[in-house]
């Protein structure tokens, strides 16, 4: 047994410590936002947040999570997030959606250390999560109108 | 140019959008043969949508949503002509029935030139529909979503809205031609008004109209506008459920390894310490399916354990009839099949060979084109719970009727007692056309006595076990008079047929004959040369070959538009001037032509890259699924000679534009895909077994190499085209044209790599 603080609440998990969070994620707790793809960091479709980091949760076994804070898309709150949120809406950016929660993971982290990215600060954040779709450059401009909407 | 106005009986072009019911076949595509389920308030007005006392309309959808956004644009066909309020619209996925088959799939497979409308193809056209009305299949795929429902979600939108006003009508004692629909209410001149969900029970109770009027285009006020998709908010915050996500109570885990070496089969395995892992149920034994491999599976309580216990199975594998092929093998038999035949000819006019024989000037050129696989982000995956001999099968599925069919088969059960639940699907671009999977996921829950099982597969898994886009290679000659006109041009490919495949293995019918989704791109462009002929050899080698996305486009575009590429600048010619001059009867794809090298600043100077590196276009045009797209892209070289795509100007003439938002989403999706391909993409096989296992051999393109894309719609009122595919052929031409401008490499291979 291990407790793990997961979208602000204390849950006791059955899985072994080398289990990787994503499947103790979807395996054991049903929060199946975070999605499963590559198994390998290579497509950031698994990203959540440790204590506000984004992460590749497939390769990261809950025995290395500690009592780090996980969120994941079903628990992602905040200023950044309504932002994004809603130039998402605004630009209508999903196409299949399964790539989409890492992508707002990953933005909503790059939002919150860098509250004006340039372009080239987005390819850096940005290009660890795969868009089979292409959502590309409305992600992009999305996250710019976010950040030029938050605060203001 | 001559359209394909026939599927909309015989008004013409400006007729087309304004068909009344008695033009058609009356009432077969309107109500099922079971009727649709409703909850309590709600009436189904036919097999198309449902009211509620709650003035919720639920349109019913009978295609997949795989992110191309046919859940918005087919529900903006039926709200418009119901007089809807769009934000009381909700949607919901059908059950199987006749009514869903899809027809404009189906005729638009047959092997016509586009600028043929002849009887035949028309007779072709219409035993086809009528046909595939009775045994077809409902079927997501070609690009055929919007213009196979066209018509009749439109028409059974406008015979709810009759009901609703018959209902006000006769409630209020009034005529009806005086009661108007608008917005979600029925109202008369008099102040009497009722809304849509005050109105449903009463409607129906109503007889189905005899025949509807449908809307003309000037009056419509929510087609043509670029409404976001309906279902995107689910997609933002995790719960919307794809093929993977569902969870029926009691759910078990399957976790496959298959034979890596293309349709091999497992010999013998030893699951004996897997089975001893915790969590584990079972190890067994599974069939190869569908012209797949075999292998084993684990059955556990959680993904993981079934995921860690699989690696403990020791396998010893069959090889079977692959292990001999490698795609370096493929491309020298396919080049020799080349030396000795010219094909199976789709397209012939005037006599090639005197043209060639007189030409001023010859040009040839040899193209080639890998394997591809999908890579669809959503993994493989089918949940099936097999118990008191029914099924229950969710599935993020493309064919839902050939799901059934195939978990029924596997099963030995009738059809009939397989409930197919469609989920929303993480990508499919043709991979999910085949139902390898549900047959696999289907015989692993036979053994997991009567719980529901959710079999995955791995990235790796779905690399070495797809159904690949087929190799290619194809030799042009082309033949010049001294001014430099086009006079001769002779083409010929060789590769891999699809379609048998296809039948065999879908519908267990005997495949053969030509197949002309391995010529399209080539033989059906509206190009007028003089002298031609355009063949394709079928040559057959055992490697699963599928759909992908916009499937024999998807190579031919680039080989047709690089040559003619090439051409152009043999005769010493404009690409664009050189192209015009071809399609001067072709006012349609004239205009797209044009259009691509005005808004791109075509002959027009080009400011460098960022890093001072010379920037350069290249354009190609290009018509597939009844779209005409013409791409300019501008390309530059990095310090280190990588290719890069700065900005990519796309022009489409998809016919009336049902919403300018998802076509242009359509364009972006289609061209990042293709790009990916071009730039980067190649299965390659040796002994029978796939090389790449995941993204870091199999690149996807990434956020830091994308273009910026604009996207420019060309107005039209013509009935609506394909979207979700045409915006993927043109963009390699386009892309190894302006290499060739740039630096002078005429790249006659995919993907495209500088010497
Ligand atoms: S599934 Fe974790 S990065 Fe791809
Ligand atoms: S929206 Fe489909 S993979 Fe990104």
């Amino acid at each position: 047994m291990q407790t793990l603080n997961i979208n602000g609440k204390l849950v006791e998990v059955r899985a072994e410590p080398d289990t990787p969070l994503l499947w103790v994620l979807r395996g054991e707790l049903h929060l199946n936002g975070t999605k499963f793809d590559c198994g390998v960091a290579l497509c950031g479709a698994c990203t959540v947040h440790l204590d506000g980091e984004p992460v590749r949760s497939c390769v990261t076994p809950i025995a290395d999570v500690g009592a780090r804070k996980i969120t994941t898309i079903e628990g992602l709150q905040g200023s950044e997030a309504a932002a994004l949120n809603a130039a998402w809406i605004a630009l209508d950016v999903v196409q299949c959606g399964y790539c989409q929660s890492g992508q707002l993971m990953s933005a909503a982290a790059l939002l919150k250390k860098n509250p004006k990215p340039s372009d080239a600060d987005i390819d850096a954040a940005m290009s660890g999560n795969i868009c089979r779709c292409g959502t590309y450059p409305r992600i992009r401009a999305a996250i710019h109108r976010a950040a030029n909407k938050k605060g203001v | 140019m001559k359209r394909r106005t026939f599927l909309l009986g015989s008004a013409g072009a400006a007729g087309a959008l304004v068909v009344g019911w008695s033009l058609l076949p009356p009432r077969q595509r309107l109500t099922t043969a079971q009727p649709l389920a409703v909850r309590a308030g709600q009436v189904a007005l036919n097999g198309w949508v449902k009211i509620a006392a709650d003035n919720t309309v639920t349109v019913v959808m009978s295609k997949s949503e795989m992110g191309q956004g046919i859940y918005t644009g087919l529900a903006m066909l039926l709200a418009e002509e119901l007089d809807a309020d769009w934000a009381q619209v909700r949607i919901e996925q059908s059950p199987i029935d006749k009514i869903y088959n899809n027809l404009a799939m189906l005729v638009d497979g047959l092997p016509f030139h586009p600028d043929d409308d002849g009887t035949i193809k028309r007779v072709a056209g219409w035993l086809t529909e009528k046909t595939m009305r009775e045994i077809g299949v409902m079927a997501t795929g070609g690009s055929s979503g919007t213009k196979d429902l066209w018509l009749p979600m439109r028409e059974a939108g406008a015979s709810a809205r009759a009901m609703l006003i018959g209902a006000a009508a006769e409630q209020w004692k009034l005529p009806k031609a005086e009661c108007r629909a608008e917005a979600g209410r029925v109202a008369h001149a008099s102040g009497k008004s009722a809304s849509f969900g005050e109105l449903v029970a009463f409607a129906g109770t109503q007889a189905l109209p005899e025949s509807v009027q449908l809307k003309d285009p000037a009056g419509f006020k929510i087609l043509g506008r670029p409404l976001p998709r309906i279902e995107a908010a689910s997609k933002l915050d995790g719960t919307a459920v794809f093929g993977i996500d569902v969870l029926p109570p009691g759910l078990l885990y399957a976790s496959v390894g298959m034979c890596p070496t293309l349709g091999g089969r497992l010999a013998r395995f030893d699951g004996a310490a897997a089975v001893k892992l915790p969590g584990v149920k079972k190890v067994i034994a599974v069939d190869a399916y569908n012209g797949g491999s075999g292998g084993v599976a684990v059955i556990a309580d959680t993904p993981f354990h079934a995921m860690r216990a699989l690696k403990e199975v020791s396998v010893e594998w069959d090889h079977g009839a692959s292990a001999g092929v490698s795609s370096e093998d493929v491309y020298r038999r396919l080049a020799q099949t080349l030396d000795r035949e010219s094909g199976f000819a789709y397209y012939s006019h005037g006599d090639v060979d005197a043209a060639l024989k007189s030409a001023a000037k010859t040009v040839t050129a040899e193209y080639r084109a890998p394997y591809l696989a999908h890579a669809a982000m959503e993994p493989m995956n089918c949940t099936v719970q097999f118990k008191d001999g029914a099924a229950t099968v969710w599935a993020s599925t493309q064919v839902p009727g050939i799901a059934r069919s195939a978990a029924a088969k596997v099963l030995g059960i009738e059809a009939q007692k397989v409930d197919v639940r469609v989920q929303l699907l993480g990508g499919g671009f043709g991979r999910r056309l085949e139902v390898d999977i549900v047959s696999q996921a289907a015989a692993i829950a036979r053994e997991a006595g009567g719980a529901p099982v959710k079999t995955i597969w791995s990235r790796e898994q779905d690399l070495a076990h797809d159904y690949y886009r087929p190799a290619c290679v194809s030799r042009f000659k082309a033949g010049l008079d001294a001014a430099g006109n086009l006079t001769a041009w002779h083409n010929s490919s060789a590769g891999q047929a699809i379609v048998p495949q296809v039948l065999t293995r879908s519908f267990g019918l005997p495949g053969a004959g030509p197949d002309k989704t391995a010529s399209e791109g080539a033989f059906d462009q509206p190009y007028e040369w003089a002298n031609a002929r355009i063949g394709h050899e079928i040559f057959d080698f055992p490697v699963p070959v599928g759909f992908w996305r916009s499937v024999g486009h998807s190579h031919q575009a680039f080989f047709k538009e690089s040559f003619i590429d090439e051409v152009a600048h043999a005769a010493g010619k404009d690409p664009v001037a050189f192209r015009a001059a071809l399609l001067a009867r072709h006012p349609r794809h004239l205009r797209v032509l044009k259009r691509a090298a005005e808004l791109s600043g075509w002959g027009q100077p080009l400011a460098p890259a960022a890093d001072g590196a010379k920037r350069v276009r290249g354009i190609a045009l290009h018509q597939s699924f009844g779209s005409v797209v013409a791409q300019v892209a501008e390309v530059s070289l990095s310090a280190d000679k990588s290719i890069r795509v700065h900005r990519v100007v796309c022009v489409i003439d998809c016919g009336f534009p049902v919403n300018p938002n998802l076509i242009r989403q359509q364009m972006e999706s289609g061209i990042v895909f293709g790009l990916s391909a071009a730039l980067y993409q190649a299965i390659d096989i040796v002994k029978g077994q796939v090389q790449q296992s995941n993204y870091h051999d199999f690149q996807v393109l990434r956020m830091d190499a994308c273009p910026v894309i604009e996207t420019d719609i060309v107005p039209s009122t013509e009935h609506p085209e394909g979207v979700g595919e045409p915006g993927t052929p043109p963009i390699a031409p386009a892309v190894a044209n302006a290499l060739f401008a740039l630096t002078g490499q005429r790249l006659r291979a995919l993907p495209l790599k500088l010497a």
